[in-house]
């Protein structure tokens, strides 16, 4: 098959730093913040590179939108496989305010440009939390969307989906072209190696901004503040089952 | 002004966190609709048009809609449609919302609920979904909607559902349940969550894990709690 796979990269504060809220309640501290790639756009390139490998898609193009810094996540997901990058470059005012509709409208656009088959993205950022982007994107293309992907395989030019929904798992199968997102276990991500990391450097990031797509960034909602959760007490540890029979009682839990 | 609830079931009865959007969607002012969709569920319909709060009930059934049912997390259901009509009506949506400040002005987690954004949305339309757990539910009865059949838009065929394998469980459900046990790697194995099943059934409590449990195969994926799992409310 000669099909061409989009996927989506988000740059997000990294999973293990701790998120603090700036003192003016405008938004978190991103300065001097070590950031990484969306941990669920690592399996969405996961599952692209791996199509690949299959000899299932021909070309994994990653795209990234942000400033001049999503490119070194551009430059870790083509250590990871991808053949080439996308950087739409979003800054400033625009890069505050953007949001998932703004991002699907520029992958619908890219999809469009490129001829995509499929595009694959992570099922939410851990940054939003929104569990957006695949869905809008999937609405403006009429594409059908197979989303929260534990399981994907491909059959006769039709893909089967595994998908994890409340319950427990759900089948569905849906033409092509169509929007991924992944979940959680859809794979374990690679570690990108060092000889990949340095060949990375040569695959090409081809720079675009919104208005050579024709996408408008503007977005009609306006965060007014970002605060602290309130905080949480501490727990407590209990040494036996009557300990823990007793503080439930003193709760007035049982 | 007036809002639509997209409700949900599985034929038979509502999922509760239909109630808790309700309740939400009443504190917005205006009248209250709510959207059924399904195969045969006349009898939901029915419940519904009782709940206080619903001005009219809307039902549209269609074999198409088979395996859109039993569904809930701040449910994969409601993210599924949230953005496909959202993305329609070119609106920007707003998942989760916890608080309702003013028609146009919600509160919702980010980072994984260790910041809460206050966000203020300028759409004609709103579209946004509601974290159950954060909203009460409105009582079932009391209420006196009108229904009216809606008909369905035919079906596009590009997307067709097989199969659904539940887990089946007595328990109270995660999201809703007033009382959870959870365990994670400390119990070392799927055998010992038996101790929490156990105990959880005393209680009459659900039972959850978390990621590093459902991640080492203890226990399937739908008793993950957090952040990319579901979101628990034990009163």
């Amino acid at each position: 098959m000669s099909a061409r796979v989009l996927v989506g990269v988000k740059r997000v504060i990294d999973y293990a730093v701790k998120i603090r809220v700036k003192p003016d309640h405008s938004g978190v501290v991103t300065d001097g913040v070590k950031h990484s790639m969306n941990p669920f756009c690592e399996i969405a390139v996961e599952e692209a590179v791996k199509l690949k490998e299959k000899k299932l898609v021909k070309e994994v193009v990653a795209v990234s939108c942000g400033p001049q810094q999503v490119q070194e996540t551009i430059r870790t997901a083509l250590a990871m496989g991808a053949d080439r990058g996308i950087h739409v470059e979003v800054s400033g005012k625009d890069y505050e305010t953007l949001g998932p509709l703004q991002v699907s409208k520029i992958m619908a656009a890219l999809a469009k440009k490129e001829e995509a088959d499929l595009i694959i993205l992570g099922k939410q950022a851990i940054d939003d939390d929104c569990n957006q982007t695949g869905q809008m994107t999937a609405a403006l293309l009429d594409w059908p969307q197979g989303t929260f992907a534990s399981e994907v395989t491909l059959e006769a030019e039709k893909l089967k989906v595994v998908r994890e929904v409340d319950g427990g798992l759900e089948t569905i199968k849906i033409n092509l072209p169509a929007v991924l997102t992944a979940d959680l276990r859809l794979n374990t991500p690679r570690y990108a190696t060092l000889p990949n990391i340095m060949k990375a450097k040569k695959k090409k990031i081809v720079n675009v901004k919104p208005a050579d797509l024709g996408v408008d960034v503007n977005s009609r909602l306006e965060v007014l503040r970002v605060d602290e959760p309130p905080q949480r007490s501490a727990g407590v540890k209990v040494e036996t089952v009557d300990d823990l029979l007793g503080k439930l009682k003193e709760a007035g839990r049982i | 002004q007036s809002t639509l609830v997209v409700a949900e079931h599985n034929n038979e009865h509502l999922t509760p966190i239909t109630l808790n959007a309700i309740t939400a969607a009443c504190k917005l002012g205006g009248d209250v609709s709510c959207l059924i969709a399904g195969t045969d569920c006349a009898q939901v319909a029915e419940q519904l048009s009782k709940v206080q709060g619903v001005k009219k009930v809307l039902v549209a059934q269609h074999e198409a809609y088979k395996g859109l049912l039993p569904v809930s997390r701040t449910s994969v259901l409601e993210l599924q449609l949230l953005g496909r009509v959202a993305a329609k009506l070119d609106v920007a949506p707003i998942s989760e919302i916890i608080e309702i400040k003013s028609p146009d002005t919600f509160v919702r987690t980010i980072y994984a609920g260790n910041a809460l954004s206050t966000v203020k949305c300028n759409e004609s339309v709103k579209v946004f979904t509601v974290r159950g757990t954060s909203f009460e539910a409105a009582p079932l009865e009391g209420g006196g909607a009108a229904q009216e059949e809606v008909s369905p838009s035919a079906p596009v065929g590009i997307s067709e559902w097989l199969e659904q394998t539940l887990t089946k469980s007595d328990r109270p459900e995660l999201t809703s349940a007033k009382v959870v046990v959870s365990g994670g790697r400390g119990l070392k194995s799927g055998e010992n969550f038996k101790l929490l099943y156990d105990l959880a059934d005393k209680l009459n409590a659900a039972v959850g894990a978390s990621r590093a449990a459902v991640d080492a195969g203890y226990v399937p994926n739908d008793m993950q709690v957090g952040q990319t799992g579901k979101i628990v409310a034990p009163v």
